[in-house]
This record gives structure tokens, C-alpha cells and sequence, in this order.
């Protein structure tokens, strides 16, 4: 219906919009541009190896122990990181969410059979299931992020079942089914947008979380073609050097840093516009 | 040095509190003297809860800040201390010690791990540094004091085990463990049963006797307040617009906000010689003034010609509540057994009982939120058991419900417009867009508010505003029968005083019926046709309001009417004996409750064969 609220301009351009986009939107930027932006990083070229960041103009970022280009491998690394990062949880968060709200709002025989999933999923070794996955899948970007999402939907599912057992027993949602709204209408229109916010703030944590997940199995052999670059990858390798040249490993760390950090801040701030009170502390 | 020659044992001078920018309570000074009860009335916003926090410093936690006052508190002989001046740990030592205070839940205010026992003694332990077994010692005793049976037994139980009013007497006790000089109070019989609450108000009169101590009573209902008091201070927006001895204040209040907030509370008793409802003129404060709005006229809507609307035959609807091992049901909560009545258009029905008596079980199964085990709804001549899906649907639209707590029953995530616009789309009443929006307007000027709030948020409404919302909603879809639930019970009395007037105006202009479920007698005297009265779950006496309240036939009505506090200190009165809690309803599966028949004493006054 058309009550939309006065416009809330204030609260949209907030300082945390404004950092929170630069922060994301430039990584995503430059990731998304590389081809056109920066050299084609594959070139291994062993008389400039290991050069000093900030000395030469064609290699701002210096290069790795192989002569290439870090800039360059972030930026196109930055790919498989936010892919893998970024569907990997919306993979889990629709899945999840879904389910929560399913076994939540029904409860008995669903949350019977989700719950169970659920405690199963959660019994299994991380790494167990990741050898397993491989093994009969094969390792490419496809099934890492098909096993992210199997591994982390539980945790979706759970928070969501959480809080819609304590909102389906407030009063708004019980006068909601006295004037006879269909169960689908109060499920999307009363209970999902009120538990949004926890979700959201899970999400931001995953993406980060996933994008390092991804490195430690292609260290183990269980993720994507080790030499395409990626961001995990590139700070796996750049361990060995840490000592004698910081910026391999340093120039993806940040890159990881601003979009998770970016995220965040618009994390709370998506937050903070969903809720009308706007209750939130500063 | 003051009137009675007494000092004071707390004195408040000039304080003023506030939260950011925004002052909350403005130069407020009064005295609290020793053995005497100090009432603090006001309605919600009134800034009366803060004040309390303020003077344990609990405010401070919340941001609170104090720009100008003082708080002396002389626990003995000479100057006493200010407490706005203490440090925290100062204050700590004084908490609990010398200043102890109740809260209004009882239920939330112990911590449900430990048991009864143990949270005494840790108050025992901490302040007076006796030993465990000294403290479960005097822990007995004071279980004792506040009168409850069993202490000994008592010490080892968990808070769920006991009903709101033990709970809410072990507070007490926990209060008074290291002998207080001063009581802080904080509604404390709130969210208690009428009847419990007497008996809690008795037990705090006598303790106070007892023990001499100073008490701070804070409450919005001025019944208690009749009762309990010895002074009253009255607060308005932060700040106090009259004190005086609590006669004085009854009999000739100077303030108009006070003339005006007495005016409000239905006084039961009111209605004796007349035969309908009454709707009544209300007192209002305009600039400074009162005026008497709206007119006076018998509310003789109720048709009794034409066959009734709602008839609920041989209602029974129970929980399961314990199973065997094998899952086998072996106790039920027999929440509602057995009951029947019947509502005709226009007319109001009150459902009248304490917690635990199913008036609200009864409710929800009209309106097809909870399932009955047995017997049968009609609904204009039409069977429920009988109607298909479409029909059920169709029920939903002309039952509507409203509930207690209006915070709590709308979605904060949505506008009013679109809350209300609900039950419309729902049932495809009106095109979505421009009808629908033109109908919610008119619904919002319909209750008393403005058809440009339709865009603002709950939040943005005060309690009263969000009753009024949550009826225009129930209007929205053209219902026939308005069940509401306590719908009054969490509003301000002169907030409440015109919604009832707003749920008579309604009922005469667009026919209504209401079936109206309520703890409080007062205004259930006052709205009502016809009443019921239940108790665990069946009916004790239902008849014509006259019948109920002025030949009142069952004990358990008696002890019902005669627990509310009068708002009149002359009439305070030793109460009908109260003995012990209500019993649980819960029963083995194969030893139902007993029922009481009903019997036909005078022309449609039925009442119960005597069992309590």
C-alpha cells in the first residue's frame, strides 16, 4: 500500500552510506574494470621480481616473487574472492532463511524434519565434508560455493527459527490471523521484515569469513585452480615472504579489509532504514 | 521540622531530572516522613518512575542527569546525605540496605535459575555478612512476615513454581530483609489479580505498621492510592501539580489535572438505579479549564427482540500440558469447561474473571485463533463446526478482535495506514490505491485521530493513540462483533474514560456488539448489558449487569466486587477474608474438574451451585 513515510533523506545519506558505498563500490570497481584498468597479471617475469611498491610506475604494488604484477592480481584475484564471498552467503541466506521460516512459523512435522537437517549438518566436520564434496564433485568455483552454502545455511536457519518463534507469539501477528491475513501474507509482510536485522549483521560477518574459507581450501587442495588468483591465495603465498617483502600478502589483506569493512557500514546502515523507530544507539 | 513535628526521613528539594536535552521531571520537592506511606500518582509520562530511579541513582544507568536538587536522606539522627552528591559504590551500600524498592513484575524481577531460598540469602549475605545458615534462618522468617504458607518448603522452590502473587510477596521479603528505612514501591500491584492484589496491599499496610518504616508509592490507579496513602503528591509532565494529606486530595483537589484525573476513574457502584449503560460526559483540561464534553444518555442499544448474534453452546477447550513417557496425554490445563452464553446485536456482554479464569480461551475461540475440544459456536443463526473455508473466512471479517496491549499489536515495521488497510485488502473490500486510502482516513477521523497519520509509524503514537488505531483497524472491515480483549486495561484512566466513550459511540451509531473481556469490575459496570463472571474456566453467575453487581448471588462475584479499591479514603474497609491462591486448572486427563450447574434464580440471572 501507498503510506510510504515521509522521505528520510537524513538517515539515506548517512555517513556510513557515504563511506560504506566508497569503501565497496571502489573495490567492486576496480575488480569489475580490471581488464580494462590494469595489465594482464599472468606475466611471470623473474628480472623484476619482488620489486618495492610505489617505485616503479607499472608495478605501483610491486611484484611477487615470480616478477607479477600484485596490482594487477588483485584486482582480477578480487573475482573469484567477491564471487565466492558474495554468493556463497546469499546462497546460504535464501536457503536458510527459507527453511527458518518454514520450521519457525509451522513448526511440528517441518521443524521436525529441518531441525534434524539441521543437527546432522551441524555434526559434520567442516573439513570432512569439504574432502568428501571434492571427491565426488571435483574441485572448480562452482562446488566451492555450492559446499559454502551446504555448510552454512544451518546457521541462517537456526537464528531465523529463533526469532520467528518469539514473533509469531507477539500480538501483532496473532491480530494479523484474527482479520484472516493468509499465512504466505504474514509470513513475508509481518514476520520477515521484522528479523531482518540479525540476518543482515550475520551476512556481513560471512562474507568475510568465506572469502578467507576459500583460500584455506585451495591451500588444502580442495578449492579452485591454485594459480588462478584470489585474494586468500595471494596472502597463503605471501606468508612465506612475509618478512622480506610485506606487500604481497599486505595489497590483498586491505583489499579483503575494504569489503568487509565497506560491508559492514552498509550493514548498518540497510539496518538502521529498515527500522522505523530507528532505536539504534550512536 | 513540619506539620506532624516529625522529621523527614527523605527530602526532595527542587530536583530536576533530564535525559539528553530533554527535561523530564522539573523542579519537583517533597518530603517522605518516617511510618508513613507517600503516594506518587500520575499517568504514564508523568515522570513518576523516574523519579523513583532517580533517587536509588538507578536513572543514572540509563544516561539520566541531574542539573539542579537535592536528595536528602537522613537514615538516622542529624543531616542526612545527598544522594545526588554519593558515588555509585556509596549508593550500592545504600541499595537494598537502607532504600529498598519493589518493582511492578513480578515475574521478570527473579532470576528463574536460582531458587527462592538462595536469592534471599544473597541479599542477607551481602548487606549484613551473616552466614548461609544464618540467612536461611531469617530467610524463613521473612517468608513468614509476607505470610506465606510453607516457608520452610518454600526456601527450596524455583520461581516458576509459584503464582504472580507469591512471587511478588518473596520481592517483598527480599525488600525487607535488612529492615529499610524507606520503601520504594513501584506499582507493585499492577500486574496482579484484583483479589491478589488486595490481599498484597493488606500485607504491605501491616508490614509497614510493623516495622515503622517510610513507603513511596507509585501508582496510576487512584483506588490504591485511596487505600494506601497517607500523603499523595500528584505529577503532570515531570512535575507536581498538588500534594497534600490523601482526604484533602479526594475530597477537595485544587489542581484541575487533578480534579480532572478523578473525575476519569470509573468508581464502581456509580451505575446503581439505572437499567442501561451509561455514557457519560467527559471531563476534560482545556487551557487550564475544565469542561464536560459529550452528552449523557442511556446506552439502550441492545436488541433483544431479534434472535442473538453470537450463541455459545456447552464450550469446553483444554491444553495438553503433561505427557507420559509413552507421549500419552496425562494432565490437561481444562482451561474452559462447559461454558454458554449468548450476545445479541447491540449489546455488550462483559466476560469478567482473573487470570487463569479463561476469559481470553473463550475469546480466541470465537475468533478462530484456538480450537475448542467440545461444544458449539453460532454465529447468526450458523453453526462454526458446520461452515466451510469460505465462510470461515468470511466470520473473520465480522469478528474482529482487539487486543490488550495496543504496543504490542500492531507491526512497528509498518504504518498505521497500511496496518489498517489490512483487514480491507484482506478481504478485498476496496480496490487497493486511492479507495482504500480515502477509507483509512476516514477511519482514523472515524476513532479521533487525523487521516494524515495514516503515514506515521506505531512508535510515533502515544498508547491511548495506538488503542484508537488498533479499533479503527477493527472497524475497517464493517465487523458485527467486536471482542475486546482487556482492550482498556493498559491505558491511563482519562485515556481510558474516552475510548469507552468511543466504543459506545460506536456501538450505537454502527450497531456493535462487543464482547468484552475485562479483570477490571469498575468498567465493566459501567459499558456493560449483561455479565459474566468465571471462574477456572466456568461461569459462576451471568445475568443482567443490574442483577450482578446489585443482587450479587455468588460468593466468588462477592469477593470479586468487594477486592477493587475504591477511589475514597473515608470508605477504606476491612475487606470479605481473602484466603490462598486461586487453585491450578490443571487436572489429570481422567479427573476432570467438577462442574457446577448452573440454576435460574430470577428471570435470565443464572447462577452456579455453591462449590467455592
Amino acid at each position: 500500500m501507498a503510506f510510504a513515510a515521509p522521505p528520510r533523506l537524513r538517515r539515506f545519506a548517512s555517513l556510513e552510506f557515504v563511506l560504506g558505498f566508497l569503501l565497496l563500490g571502489g573495490v567492486v570497481f576496480c575488480v569489475v574494470f580490471s581488464a580494462w584498468l590494469f595489465a594482464p597479471p599472468g606475466q611471470i617475469s623473474l628480472s623484476t621480481r619482488l620489486l618495492m611498491p610505489f617505485q616503479d610506475a607499472a608495478h605501483l604494488f610491486g611484484t611477487d616473487a615470480l616478477g607479477r604484477d600484485v596490482l594487477a592480481r588483485v584486482a582480477v584475484g578480487g573475482w573469484i574472492s567477491l564471487k565466492v564471498g558474495f554468493l556463497s552467503v546469499m546462497g546460504s541466506v535464501v536457503f536458510g532463511v527459507v527453511m527458518g521460516l518454514v520450521s519457525g512459523y509451522y513448526r511440528g512435522i517441518w521443524d521436525m524434519i529441518v531441525m534434524r537437517c539441521a543437527d546432522i549438518q551441524l555434526a559434520l566436520p567442516f573439513i570432512l565434508l569439504a574432502i568428501t564434496f571434492v571427491a565426488i564433485l571435483g574441485g572448480s568455483l562452482t562446488n566451492t560455493i555450492t559446499l559454502l552454502i551446504v555448510s552454512q545455511w544451518v546457521q541462517y536457519a537456526r537464528l531465523v527459527r529463533g526469532s520467528v518463534l518469539t514473533l509469531r507469539e507477539r500480538e501483532f501477528i496473532l491480530s494479523a490471523r484474527a482479520i484472516g491475513v493468509k499465512n504466505g501474507a504474514i509470513i513475508l509482510r509481518h514476520i520477515l521484515p521484522n528479523l531482518m536485522g540479525p540476518v543482515v549483521v550475520l551476512m556481513t560477518l560471512n562474507v568475510a569469513n568465506n572469502i578467507l574459507l576459500e583460500s584455506s581450501l585451495t591451500f588444502l587442495g580442495l578449492g579452485i585452480d591454485p594459480t588462478i588468483p584470489s585474494w586468500g591465495g595471494m596472502l597463503a603465498e605471501g606468508r612465506t615472504y612475509l618478512q622480506t617483502a610485506w606487500w604481497i600478502s599486505v595489497f590483498p589483506g586491505l583489499a579483503i579489509l575494504c569489503t568487509v569493512l565497506g560491508l559492514n557500514l552498509l550493514g548498518d546502515w540497510l539496518r538502521d532504514l529498515l527500522d522505523p523507530t530507528g532505536r539504534t544507539n550512536r | 521540622m513540619n506539620k506532624q513535628g516529625l522529621t523527614p526521613i527523605l527530602h526532595i528539594d527542587e530536583l530536576s531530572v533530564s535525559f539528553g536535552n530533554s527535561p523530564v521531571i522539573k523542579d519537583l520537592s517533597f518530603d517522605v516522613f518516617p511510618g508513613r506511606t507517600t503516594a506518587v500518582v500520575g499517568e504514564s509520562g508523568s515522570g513518576k518512575s523516574v523519579m523513583s530511579m532517580s533517587i536509588m541513582r538507578l536513572a543514572d544507568m540509563a544516561g539520566a542527569r541531574f542539573p539542579s536538587g537535592r536528595i536528602l536522606f537522613s537514615s538516622g539522627a542529624g543531616e542526612g546525605v545527598d544522594l545526588l552528591k554519593c558515588d555509585q559504590e556509596a549508593m550500592r551500600r545504600i541499595r537494598g540496605k537502607e532504600i529498598a524498592m519493589i518493582f511492578q513484575e513480578p515475574m521478570t524481577s527473579l532470576n528463574p535459575v536460582f531458587t527462592i531460598g538462595d536469592q534471599l540469602c544473597e541479599v542477607l549475605i551481602l548487606h549484613e555478612k551473616r552466614s548461609r545458615a544464618e540467612a536461611m534462618v531469617e530467610a524463613e522468617r521473612l517468608l513468614v512476615l509476607v505470610r506465606l504458607p510453607d516457608a520452610k518448603a518454600l526456601l527450596a522452590r524455583y520461581p516458576h513454581q509459584l503464582s504472580g502473587g507469591m512471587r511478588q510477596r518473596v520481592m517483598i521479603a527480599m525488600a525487607l530483609a535488612c529492615r529499610p528505612k524507606l520503601l520504594i514501591a513501584d506499582e507493585p500491584t499492577t500486574a496482579l489479580d484484583v483479589t491478589v492484589q488486595a490481599e498484597i496491599l493488606n500485607i504491605m499496610k501491616d508490614l509497614q505498621a510493623e516495622l515503622g518504616m517510610a513507603m513511596i508509592f507509585i501508582t496510576h490507579d487512584m483506588g490504591v492510592v485511596a487505600e494506601m496513602a497517607d500523603d499523595v503528591v500528584v505529577m503532570w509532565q515531570g512535575e507536581k501539580v498538588e500534594a497534600g494529606a490523601v482526604e484533602e486530595i479526594f475530597s477537595c483537589p485544587r489542581h484541575p489535572y487533578t480534579r480532572m484525573l478523578l473525575a476519569a476513574v470509573p468508581k464502581l457502584g456509580a451505575m446503581q438505579g439505572f437499567t442501561h449503560p451509561r455514557r457519560t460526559p467527559l471531563t476534560v483540561l482545556r487551557n487550564g479549564e475544565l469542561v464536560k464534553e459529550g452528552d449523557d444518555r442511556q446506552q439502550d442499544t441492545a436488541d433483544y427482540t431479534v434472535p442473538p448474534l453470537l450463541r455459545v453452546e456447552d464450550l469446553s477447550i483444554h491444553f495438553d500440558v503433561k505427557k507420559s513417557f509413552w507421549g500419552r496425554t496425562t494432565h490437561r490445563n481444562f482451561a474452559v469447561s462447559r461454558v454458554g452464553f449468548e450476545i445479541y446485536p447491540g449489546e455488550t456482554l462483559a466476560l469478567v474473571g482473573e487470570s487463569g479464569s479463561g476469559k481470553s480461551t473463550i475469546g480466541r475461540t470465537i475468533q478462530q485463533l484456538q480450537e475448542s475440544a467440545n461444544g458449539e459456536v453460532w454465529f447468526d443463526g450458523k453453526p462454526m463446526s458446520k461452515m466451510k473455508l469460505a465462510e470461515r473466512q468470511r466470520l473473520r471479517r465480522e469478528v474482529q478482535y482487539i487486543f490488550q496491549d495496543p504496543f504490542a499489536s500492531l507491526d512497528p515495521r509498518r504504518t498505521v495506514g497500511d496496518s489498517i488497510a489490512e483487514p480491507i485488502l484482506t478481504h478485498g473490500l476496496l480496490d487497493r490505491g486511492a479507495p482504500t486510502r480515502r477509507r483509512v482516513g476516514e477511519l482514523l477521523e472515524r476513532v479521533g485521530l487525523s487521516a494524515d497519520m495514516a503515514s506515521r509509524y506505531p512508535h510515533e503514537f502515544s498508547g491511548g493513540q495506538r488503542q484508537r488505531v488498533c479499533i479503527a483497524r477493527a472497524l475497517a472491515s464493517k465487523p458485527r462483533l467486536i471482542i475486546a480483549d482487556e482492550a482498556l486495561s493498559a491505558l491511563d484512566v482519562s485515556v481510558q474514560a474516552q475510548v469507552i466513550n468511543l466504543f459506545m459511540d460506536l456501538q450505537r451509531e454502527e450497531g456493535l456488539s462487543y464482547l468484552f473481556i475485562s479483570h477490571d469490575m469498575a468498567v465493566v459496570e459501567k459499558m456493560s448489558h449483561r455479565v459474566a463472571v468465571l471462574y477456572l474456566g466456568q461461569i459462576m453467575e451471568i445475568g443482567k449487569r443490574t442483577d450482578v453487581f446489585e443482587r450479587t448471588a455468588h460468593p466468588y462475584t462477592q469477593r470479586l466486587l468487594s477486592a477493587v479499591p475504591l477511589a475514597d479514603p473515608s470508605a477504606r474497609r476491612q475487606r470479605v477474608a481473602l484466603t490462598g491462591e486461586i487453585p491450578s486448572s490443571i487436572h489429570p486427563v481422567n479427573a476432570p474438574p467438577a462442574l457446577n450447574p448452573l440454576r435460574e434464580i430470577a428471570s435470565g440471572h443464572f447462577v452456579a451451585q455453591e462449590r467455592v
